[in-house]
């Protein structure tokens, strides 16, 4: 990565690893079409076999699960599709009377619920950030088959949710579960079975490897019909020549994030500091998501009276790349949905800035973070000294 | 045992190791599977994913602003190889992606007013798969024939429009056999009566010139790795006047003007980008070796060997197929024997099954021709002595194979093989 | 997919490809397959007054599978008499070469060219055998 920067919006997307790099480099040069059946497609499908392998491992499953598509909004698109419309636990014909998703999902589960005309329902968090387990039962008992999407770790917050448990009660009352994983692969371990989710999906853009690939897991492949048609490419649920060289560097990435994740602890050391740090240069600072698990990556905060564009473009001048919230969203700055959903205030979700840390971040990175913004904190007090407006920074 | 070259000015030994020749073996002679991405290509990507590999939809700091830049120079090069305007191009994740998105979009977006599709029998699969999910949903599709060419009957095509047509699609050059279709003509017909013409230029697009203004395309999907890119990235282009709209596939950020979601994949993209600047640079002089290559093969292996057949319309065809029917010869048996090259004996998709090509029966190409087809993909790294190689391989085994073949035999006894009462199997 | 080692073998080189004259009355000729189907083989016996298999010969248009079976076959079924050559089954066939799932009909039609030739050389020799034959010989109707 270039030195002149530091680089802390790996929910957006991360650097691609140098190891991978050179994989996808490789795979690009030697590869054939994967359905070929000269060698030289012999030899792309079998760099795809030991990503489905890797794939399957990072996530607890087993590899004749992975279907791997465009990239995790495809993924999300095609399992959600798939469960409202197709057959079903126990092969029986099923069809979904409505669609159950957490107010904290991604745009991509947002956009693709709301394209299965099926009615929508959205399930409120806690003040930390958690799906309301008890809202969630309540919403289930009215009645009807339910999918509900909850994703595994919110991109915004970090915080992880508790899809076991919200499995349990979706399949007690004859439902299924899609689970986005993307922002937890690779950053807490994953267990497919134990997450009990009947889809899942993975991103290799998120863990180090290049945009281009995601992946679908499906407890039986019977759960799913495919979106894109015509080639019979994985096993006819999604049509395409495979893009293999992303494929590969997926799976090495998903590899290397395995191995990284003992270094779990490293990740949130640097973020734990950064927020103490925070703490010491403005008292009124607020974290999010503190009372729950979080994934050790993640840091949103606010600091009243900011304003979160502002920060974010102050700290790029200053050499330091953040986020003011989800990527695909922005372009249109409006205050956090998902802050929204947690009952911060607007004033406040529009003070929001996220933070987020991955395999290349050093201690330096951290420093030059909190030398950029206690400038640019004290810059603005400076300039709003005694004005009621940054009274309210110390609510 | 000795073979002449063409030109007869060298003598080779078969048995001679081909990297004596300078030859690197296996030979990639499947260019319509896939090409080998171009290293100015790979070259071009690099730098986004390693100092330049922001999300493009971060538009607050400059690691999002330099992705979104490359993401835009990338469409305007994609849009220039088809005389295209930028807003026009989709990124997508490849040509199947396209083709499902035109047919299925349009056709689903113009539904209460047009139920009707007219596409041809030698699409795609892709194509062709679409519209029968559409005949799923209430749609009514048209398949045509096609003629022994392998063209689309203009006439054919101009009874089967109506004024219920939402969208013909007809593909612009057909992987199998290379032909290319009157793309001008049928996009007259479709607008004659209301309906849009989608086109799908996979194998086309940065082959042989295309304009969307000038042949009145409104949709058209293009594909990377077919033109010296990155697989993974495909592009359909959406025509803005009169606008084309269509109901988005895959939902969510709104990336893509709302007709495809999902963050895009910027090092891809730039390699597409630069594919398609590459080729449309280099297009004339591409062409003009590919068609030298191309006469080379087929003369070469013509002299040689008699009753080898050229699918496919002569004139109207892009040369970098030649798809040829070795009489009496089994096609799998021969791509065995010719290891060392590869090519391929239908689309690459449909390979690994023992049907014979849907596109040369409808060619009305008997069954037992069509079990002897090898489709022959030359492209921009092809060189002369690959060729050269080719032909002196590709000759050797077909008259081995022909000595060991009854049908071959028979003939030479001047048995009519049709008199034959074969028997069920 | 990639083939096995005997398989290979047996396709670059071939045993007894050729053909023998069909009207000697010690010649039985077995031609199984259609042009249509992508396979057919010709397979000719010839047989000694003891009912031994002295010599095969066999020609096939097929893929590298159906080339491969019938190679095989000429060398099994010299020396054998006819019911011996008649008992050869096509899963042993199969077994042998390592055929794939997809090419399985392959050694059933070299099965099938073992039976019809044998067929073949019992009708024009005057001595039926015992065993019944399943196999449905193509006809020459050109002759």
């Amino acid at each position: 990565m270039d030195s002149r920067w530091t680089y802390l919006d790996y929910n957006a997307t991360t650097p691609v690893r140098p190891e991978v790099l050179a994989r996808v480099a490789e795979v690009m040069t030697v590869g054939g079409n994967p359905s070929s059946v000269h060698r030289f497609g012999r030899l792309a499908h079998a760099f795809i076999d030991r990503a489905r392998e890797s794939v399957a491992e990072l996530a607890g499953a087993d590899m004749e699960q992975v279907v791997f598509t465009s990239g995790a909004t495809e993924a999300n698109a095609l399992a959600l599709r798939s469960l409202a419309r197709h057959a079903a636990p126990g092969g029986r014909a099923w069809g979904a009377s409505r669609v159950l998703i957490s107010a904290i999902e991604h745009d991509s589960v947002v956009g693709s619920a709301h394209a299965l005309d099926l009615p929508v329902e959205t399930v409120p968090v806690t003040a930390d950030g958690v799906i309301d387990l008890a809202a969630l039962e309540q919403m289930l008992g009215a009645g009807g088959t339910a999918v509900l999407a909850l994703q595994l770790a919110n991109n915004e917050t970090g915080v992880i949710q508790p899809v076991a448990t919200a499995a349990e009660l979706v399949h007690a009352a004859g439902g299924v579960l899609h689970c986005d994983a993307v922002q937890a692969a690779g950053r807490i371990p994953i267990d497919f079975p134990a997450v009990s989710a009947d889809t899942l999906v993975l991103s290799s853009h998120k863990m180090g490897g290049p945009a281009g690939a995601g992946a679908l897991l499906a407890r039986e492949l019977s759960l799913l019909s495919p979106m894109l048609i015509g080639g019979g490419q994985e096993r006819g649920l999604r049509a395409g020549t495979e893009n293999a060289a992303a494929i590969s560097g997926f799976g090495l990435a998903a590899d290397l994030a395995a191995a990284d994740l003992s270094k779990a602890s490293d990740i949130s050391i640097l973020r734990d500091d950064l927020e103490s740090r925070l703490k010491v240069m403005a008292a009124g600072v607020r974290v999010f998501g503190t009372g729950s698990a979080r994934l050790p990556n993640t840091s949103c905060f606010a600091l009243g009276g900011l304003d979160n564009e502002t920060q974010v473009i102050a700290l790029d001048l200053a050499g330091v790349a953040v986020s003011a919230g989800a990527a695909c969203s922005s372009g249109k700055v409006a205050a956090s949905r998902v802050l929204r959903a947690m009952g911060v205030p607007e004033s406040l979700a529009r003070a929001a800035i996220r933070v987020s840390i991955g395999w290349a971040t050093t201690r330096a990175d951290i420093d030059r973070f909190c030398a950029a913004w206690s400038e640019f904190v004290t810059r603005q007090m400076a300039r709003a000294t005694g004005t009621a407006r940054f009274a309210a920074a110390a609510h | 045992m000795a073979t002449k070259t063409q030109e007869g000015t060298k003598t080779v030994q078969a048995k001679e190791p081909a990297t004596a020749r300078n030859i690197a073996l296996p030979i990639y002679l499947d260019y319509q599977a896939t090409t080998p991405t171009d290293p100015r290509v790979v070259e071009a990507m690099l730098p986004y994913f390693t100092t330049k590999f922001g999300n493009p939809h971060s538009r607050n700091h400059s690691f999002g602003w330099e992705a979104e830049e490359g993401v835009e120079t990338a469409r305007a090069q994609i849009a220039a190889l088809v005389g295209a305007n930028d807003k026009e191009i989709i990124f997508t994740s490849g040509a199947t992606e396209s083709n499902n998105l035109a047919i299925k979009g349009v056709g689903r977006f113009y539904k209460d007013r047009r139920n009707e599709i007219v596409t041809v029998v030698t699409e795609h699969k892709c194509v062709l798969d679409a519209c029968r999910h559409l005949e799923e949903e209430g749609f009514k599709v048209t398949y045509l024939a096609v003629k022994q060419n392998g063209l689309v009957d203009l006439d054919h095509l101009r009874q089967a429009v109506t004024d219920k047509t939402a969208l013909v699609s007809v593909m612009a050059v057909n992987n199998e056999i290379g032909v290319v279709q009157p793309l001008k003509e049928i996009a007259a017909i479709a607008h004659e009566k209301g309906a849009f013409f989608h086109t799908d230029a996979a194998q086309a697009a940065g082959k042989i010139p295309l304009d969307v203004e000038d042949m009145h395309i409104d949709l058209m999907s293009i594909s990377a790795h077919k033109m010296y890119g990155p697989k993974g990235i495909g592009a359909l282009y959406v025509r803005r006047k009169p606008r084309v709209r269509l109901h988005a596939l895959i939902h969510g950020g709104g990336q893509e003007r709302g007709m495809r979601s999902g963050t895009l994949p910027v090092p891809l993209i730039v390699g597409f980008g630069r594919a398609a600047e590459i080729a449309k640079n280099e297009m004339a002089k591409d062409n003009e070796r590919i068609r030298r290559l191309s006469d080379r093969l087929f003369n070469g292996i013509n002299k040689q060997l008699k009753d080898v057949v050229l699918n496919g319309d002569r004139e109207a065809r892009f040369p970098g197929n030649l798809n040829l029917s070795f009489s009496y010869v089994e096609g799998e048996s021969l791509m065995m024997g010719i290891r060392d090259i590869a090519v391929s004996s239908g689309s690459a998709c449909t390979s690994a099954s023992l049907e014979p090509s849907y596109v040369l029966r409808a060619l009305g190409v008997e069954e037992e021709m069509a079990h002897t087809s090898i489709r022959f993909g030359i492209g921009r790294m092809t060189t002369e002595a690959e060729i050269d190689y080719a032909i002196e391989t590709i000759v050797k085994h077909v008259k081995k194979l022909r000595e060991m073949s009854p049908l071959w035999e028979m003939v030479q006894e001047g048995i009519d093989l049709k008199s034959i009462q074969w028997s069920d199997h | 997919m990639a083939y096995g080692e005997k398989l290979i073998d047996h396709y670059e080189n071939p045993r007894n490809i050729g053909a023998m004259d069909k009207h000697a009355t010690d010649v039985g000729t077995g031609l199984v397959g259609a042009p249509a189907c992508g396979d057919v083989m010709k397979l000719q016996i010839k047989v000694s007054a003891e009912g031994i298999i002295e010599d095969a010969k066999f020609k096939t248009f097929g893929c590298g599978s159906a080339i491969a079976s019938s190679s095989l076959v000429t060398e099994w079924v010299k020396g054998k008499t006819l019911d011996e050559a008649e008992s050869i089954k096509n899963t042993q066939i199969a077994q042998h070469l390592a055929l794939p799932p997809v090419k399985i009909h392959c050694s059933v039609l070299a099965e099938d060219a073992i039976k019809a030739a044998i067929a073949d050389y019992r009708k024009k020799s005057g001595k039926p055998g015992a065993a019944h034959v399943n196999a449905e010989p193509a006809k020459v109707a050109a002759e």
